[in-house]
């Protein structure tokens, strides 16, 4: 391959991302000014926040979970399959994690592999349900995981009751499952000095998992049977791919993953599930997986952006600027970056046809 | 098994029957008083317009997950319009925000080819986003209003069958076996009926006719199916699909003004509540058709109403799900499925023996009846669901799929 191509290549790459930052940039900057208050100050305002020490340990905090949840989406989205449950996995999962977790007393290792077995093992049967139900029954993963969602936030709503798994916390009306006592919690890293807090210790296993997912999807048998039943069902079945287990192990994965998304909270920050713990997150998941195409840096890229725009929000809200400018931000950050890529894919497309063009005109005149 | 007006009626009239027996079982009055009737209509439009919306769009071949969001946009636009002129002005108002989001996803997927779901998801995100922001800037301040509610809209007004309420109120009072309950149910069916509730009836058929029974909606349709070959017949895909998510969005909308105008009066922040995916679901459990969507809606509706009416209604369901679980496995075992008679035997025996062994449905738990029933119901039942072949498809003109 000739080196001038390549440079134009990483050109046209950096380009599509270039191209979506800018009209994510337009887009909010209208919605600045029809609210009357100057784009560049607020851009100021944002990066200034951003550079506090302070904040960066919560966008990092932040990133950490949001890392989790899409790639336990992006897992799903690998084989074509969409899994919207994420949500009650993790809820799920983070809550039985917790109740095992403060109900007893182990040597530290033990106990904190425990929890994680818990929350791992009931995402992973929650999601399954969903992936047996596809591949033994022909449900769509979109509506059984849907419903799964709805189900789980009513299991939880009824195991989180005091008498069950939740006991009243101290000193508030909130309830919440019992502490889980420091054998069972993780320890913050010192990573940024000068912030005062610490980075979540659990930043380790977000990073761990999104290496095992990079190697297990792109350098092994089962992940390239994995993206070829995704691409194409009938041709994986040809190659002598399972594709009903392929699914199952599939959903099993995905749910496995989201089960862990609720962790880097639990055992960084609140060792307890109560009624404040954060909900959402799996949806959020979605979009941070579309913004880094399934890629595992594109996604750390995507989950450091957008809690980034999260906790910039606070500071607007402090400045008397809509903070609701940050959420028009994520979204269209989504649906640029897709149309960015789009564009760049047809222009490159044509570059690719004008060079073929002139190398042909420029050799043996082809035939008539 | 084709429905005939004749089988339709049979069936509803089986499932009145079924619930009168049940009400007498259990006990439970609620099951098919007028009240609980009107209500699960009543919850059931939005869902069923958010369905319905679905169906337009995905029988282009566009998959629509911004639903939820095109609902959002809808109750805005119902409560902005509605508190300033009138809430007649704030429907049609719901109708073009939601129909606004539609073309939002028209042109992305359509145009753009940008993948349904990242449009969809998209969407949702942006609708959030700019209805707080917009509230921020439009309601803030009004009397009543705030940055999360807008004004008080008028009422938007009711309408029923003249004549027949008071004799059907003095017949449901009687509590006898099948012709009270009949009573209840029409008298929940005919009378004070909000008009948003009327005209969604009435876009049923309507859909029906339009994309079954026109030229119009069988070259929509083909866009769905095969936008090659609809191409090929001089069909303008690009434009078909336009005009269904642009449509589809505005009946997302007008779901959302049944929320603004009729099931509360002021738009909301969150009023939705998921109602856009609920929809979606819905459509899927229909099969990608109006009747099917329908009987979903309003499953969903009447489990929802149950749910508002206390444990006991709840509770007196899980008889009947267990009875139309025992039919499903007489049916099954007559038609020498074994595995899978035997299968929903079982799970009707479980579901009995839960209702027998219980007084009530825990309170938390009743809401996820609805959604247990329809994974049971599409676990259990065959599974002869197809989608639009082409549904989901990017398309590109005068590139061959």
């Amino acid at each position: 391959m000739k080196p001038a191509l390549d440079v134009r290549r990483v050109a046209l790459t950096a380009l599509a991302p270039a191209l979506a930052l800018l009209i994510a940039l337009g887009v909010s900057a209208v919605a600045l000014v029809a609210s009357g208050h100057s784009p560049l100050a607020t851009m100021q305002q944002m990066l200034g926040y951003a550079a506090l020490p302070r904040t960066q340990v919560l966008i990092i905090n932040t990133a950490s979970y949001y890392y989790l949840a899409a790639v336990a989406v992006a897992i799903g989205f690998r084989m074509n399959l969409f899994n919207i449950g994420v949500d009650g996995q993790y809820r799920l999962a983070a809550l039985l994690a917790a109740a095992a977790g403060g109900a007893v007393h182990l040597p530290r290792p033990l106990h904190l592999l425990l929890i994680v077995t818990v929350a791992v093992a009931v995402g992973g049967m929650w999601a399954a349900i969903a992936g047996l139900l596809k591949a033994y029954r022909g449900v769509s993963e979109v509506i059984s995981t849907i419903m799964l969602n709805a189900i789980s936030t009513a299991l939880i709503a009824y195991l989180l009751t005091p008498g069950r798994l939740a006991v009243a916390t101290q000193g508030s009306n909130n309830i919440g499952t019992p502490p889980i006592p420091a054998s069972g919690q993780v320890p913050g890293i010192d990573l940024i000095p000068g912030a005062g807090t610490p980075v979540f210790g659990f930043v380790v296993v977000s990073v761990l998992v999104g290496v095992a997912y990079a190697v297990l999807l792109d350098r092994t048998r089962f992940g390239f049977d994995l993206r070829a039943t995704g691409r194409s069902a009938p041709a994986a079945v040809a190659s002598g791919v399972n594709v009903k287990k392929m699914v199952v192990v599939a959903m099993l994965l995905s749910g496995g993953c989201a089960g862990l998304v609720g962790m880097p909270q639990l055992l960084g920050a609140s060792y307890s599930y109560s009624l404040d713990f954060p909900t959402g997150i799996g949806f959020t998941g979605i979009a941070i997986a579309l913004l880094g195409r399934n890629h595992p840096v594109g996604i750390a890229l995507g989950a450091l952006l957008w809690s980034f725009l999260d906790q910039s929000s606070q500071i607007l809200d402090l400045e008397g600027v809509p903070k609701e400018v940050v959420t028009i931000m994520q979204g269209s950050t989504v649906l640029s970056v897709v149309v960015a890529y789009e564009l760049v894919r047809r222009y490159s497309q044509v570059l690719e046809r004008r060079r073929v063009g002139a190398a042909l005109s420029g050799g043996e005149p082809a035939c008539a | 098994m084709r429905l005939t007006p004749a089988r339709t009626a049979l069936g509803a009239f089986a499932l009145v029957a079924l619930l009168s027996i049940v009400r007498a079982v259990s006990g439970a009055g609620d099951l098919t008083s007028s009240g609980a009737v009107s209500a699960a209509l009543g919850l059931a439009v939005p869902i069923a317009m958010a369905g319905l919306g679905g169906l337009w769009s995905e029988r282009a071949g566009v998959v629509n997950i911004g639903l939820e969001g095109m609902m959002v946009l809808g109750t805005w636009g119902a409560g902005w319009a509605g508190y300033q002129w009138g809430p007649w002005t704030g429907l049609v108002a719901a109708l073009a925000f939601g129909a606004a989001g539609g073309l939002l996803h028209a042109i992305a997927t359509v145009l753009f080819n940008v993948d349904h779901i990242v449009s969809g998801v998209a969407i949702n995100i942006l609708a959030v986003g700019a209805t707080q922001f917009l509230s921020g800037a439009f309601f803030a301040g009004q009397p009543g209003g705030s940055t999360k509610q807008s004004p008080t809209v008028g009422d938007i007004g009711s309408v029923g069958l003249p004549f027949v309420d008071v004799p059907l109120g003095r017949l449901e009072g009687k509590h006898w076996l099948l012709v009270s309950d009949l009573a209840g149910v029409l008298r929940g069916l005919l009378t004070d009926l909000s008009w948003i509730t009327l005209i969604a009836v009435v876009l049923f058929p309507l859909t029906f006719f339009v994309l079954w029974r026109t030229a119009f909606g069988l070259r929509l349709r083909a866009c769905g199916e095969s936008p090659v070959a609809a191409e090929s017949l001089g069909v303008n895909v690009y434009r078909m699909k336009l005009v269904a998510v642009v449509i589809s969005g505005g009946l997302a909308g007008l779901g959302g003004a049944s929320l603004a105008l009729a099931a509360s009066n002021f738009y909301q922040e969150g009023q939705t509540g998921g109602r856009g995916y609920i929809g979606l679901a819905a459509m899927i459990f229909g099969n990608w058709r109006p009747g099917g969507l329908a009987g979903g809606a309003a499953l969903f509706g009447f489990a929802d109403a149950l749910q508002l009416r206390g444990g006991q209604a709840v509770h007196a369901l899980l008889l009947l799900v267990a009875i139309l679980l025992a039919l499903l496995a007489v049916w099954q075992l007559r038609r020498r499925r074994a595995v899978r008679g035997l299968v929903s035997l079982g799970c009707a025996g479980g579901m009995l023996a839960v209702y027998l062994l219980t007084d009530s449905v825990p309170s938390q738990l009743t809401g996820s009846v609805p959604y247990v029933t329809t994974l049971l119901v599409l676990a259990l039942a065959s599974q002869r669901l197809r989608m639009p072949a082409a549904d989901g498809m990017p398309y590109r003109r005068g590139e061959d799929g």
